[in-house]
């Protein structure tokens, strides 16, 4: 029995993990189906639209800026040790277009949206805010779920977009400005090395970490015990788990679009 | 009416409900006392299908409240929350307006805000009050501007969960004459959870004392003092010496 009793505790903990997946799976199901059917509160879009977009652009722009200074600064030095120097402009572009916008805006996303989002919800409902909606005749996965995954998966690409643009500004800017590169050869390189598949994924990677932020946020809310003990374990949850899948899915993503 | 049979209900190991039988006649206010955790507010949440009973049946008006149509079935309901449940993101008039706002009770803005500000002078509160935020309240007045969201869409139905808990007793008197106010001129059927006697008295035309996750006693409440019931008895009197445990 004593041999066996690991095998147990494994099993256990797959069950557990499988019914968790099953449960996230089926909440995100219900929920992009109510974004698709009527009613739709305008308002709660907008609000939303609002708040994980605009609000979020200032964190997002320093992110990228910075990002994109230090890793033409990191190809700079490192490319100096094979005298490839040069491609700074191109790495820059690629790196942060395929790579750091989508990645790091989807994480900014999951500190300052998903947490947000989750404690938000968790409050309304260990306050019976929840209840009451329902007793208003308002479906909660309605009047609050649908609207903030909507705003994700419009609001975070263009987020990326933005996060992408203003990254290659950083390291256009520490290039041409302490690295001696020619400014109109720099923009020139980077406009003629990137490709339309390079921004689509990029395009492609924001909505689906859009997504994912939010419904972590709105699941966990949602779940969320009692008390203030319980608000603060579906925030610390929603934050670690749209940070592991924003994570798992640039891998696949990252995979399908360019592994071919 | 609203008919409750043989209602079970249990989260894992605790039998929260068990074997409940209850009818609240249409028009008549129902109030549950029992102690805290003894099952009222899931008892309410039951009826309501904010919980799903494990088993037994609840009827309103004779018909099956798991089989009637969810938006039909509700709009007949008014609530007042424990602690209020106003939404924070909205002004005070658009809480108490949210279901002329939306859904198959929708109103124009302009005439939705008028019967807010009518609903908030009902229960006490001057139309200043309509713009400022839930945050902005005393507990008293979010009370207050609960009781005028229970009511904003005139139900036919209402609960009162635990409607005097936290106020002041000045207050608390308040609420309970306005409950009863409101109830009487509304014609609605009122249904009370509470543990506050005082409560009960003015709210209540009838009472059923739940323990244990059963109907203990029921009766209207003038023979509440001489129910002969020793739950009852010991509840009302407030000793701690009796059939209901009380942990030290």
């Amino acid at each position: 029995m004593i041999l066996l009793s690991p095998f147990g505790a494994l099993g256990r903990a797959t069950l557990a993990l499988m019914a968790v997946v099953g449960r996230v799976t089926l909440f995100a199901l219900t929920a992009l189906s109510h974004v698709l059917r009527p009613p739709f509160y305008g308002r709660e879009l907008g609000l939303a639209l609002l708040n994980i977009g605009w609000l979020s652009l200032p964190v997002v722009g320093l992110t990228a800026i910075f990002t994109g200074a230090a890793l033409a600064l990191q190809i700079y030095s490192g490319g100096a040790r094979f005298n490839a120097e040069a491609v700074v402009p191109q790495i820059v572009a690629i790196g942060m277009v395929r790579e750091l916008g989508p990645v790091l805006v989807g994480l900014m996303i999951a500190a300052r949206v998903t947490s947000s989002i989750a404690a938000e919800i968790a409050t309304m409902k260990v306050t019976e805010q929840i209840d009451a909606l329902v007793t208003l005749s308002t479906d909660p996965m309605k009047y609050l779920v649908a609207p903030r995954v909507l705003a994700g998966l419009i609001v975070v690409p263009l987020l990326v977009a933005v996060g992408d643009v203003i990254g290659i500004f950083g390291g256009y800017a520490v290039a041409t400005g302490s690295l001696g590169f020619n400014p109109a050869a720099y923009l020139k390189n980077t406009m003629d090395f990137l490709e339309p598949l390079d921004v689509i994924s990029s395009l492609v990677k924001g909505c689906a970490f859009g997504g994912l932020a939010t419904l972590m946020g709105c699941y966990f809310g949602m779940a969320s015990g009692r008390g203030a003990q319980g608000v603060g374990r579906a925030t610390k949850g929603s934050v670690e788990a749209a940070a592991v899948l924003i994570l798992a899915a640039n891998f696949l993503l990252t995979g399908a679009f360019f592994s071919l | 009416m609203i008919d409750l049979s043989h209602v079970s209900k249990a989260f894992g190991e605790n039998h929260v409900l068990r074997d409940v039988n209850l009818t609240i006649d249409k028009g008549s206010s129902m109030v549950i006392i029992g102690g805290s955790g003894t099952g009222k507010s899931v008892l309410l949440k039951c009826i309501l299908g904010l919980v799903p009973p494990d088993s037994g049946t609840i009827t309103l008006d004779g018909q099956d409240v798991t089989k009637a149509d969810r938006d039909a079935f509700l709009a007949r309901f008014g609530m007042l929350f424990q602690g209020a449940a106003l939404f924070d993101s909205l002004p005070v008039w658009q809480n108490v307006a949210f279901r002329l706002l939306r859904g198959s009770l929708k109103k124009p803005r302009d005439e939705a805000r008028a019967i807010a500000i009518e609903k908030l002078r009902r229960v006490g509160l001057k139309p200043d009050v309509a713009d400022r935020l839930p945050a902005e309240l005393s507990g008293g007045m979010q009370k207050r501007v609960g009781l005028a969201r229970a009511i904003a869409a005139e139900p036919e139905i209402i609960f009162f969960d635990e409607p005097t808990t936290g106020l002041d007793p000045i207050m608390a008197g308040v609420i309970n004459e306005l409950i009863r106010e409101i109830v009487t001129e509304m014609g609605a059927t009122a249904m009370t959870i509470t543990h506050d006697m005082t409560s009960v008295r003015a709210i209540a035309d009838r009472v059923a004392m739940l323990h244990d996750g059963v109907i203990q006693w029921t009766g209207p409440v003038s023979q509440l003092d001489s129910s002969g019931d020793p739950y009852v008895d010991q509840f009302i009197s407030g000793r701690a010496e009796g059939p209901i445990e009380a942990v030290r």
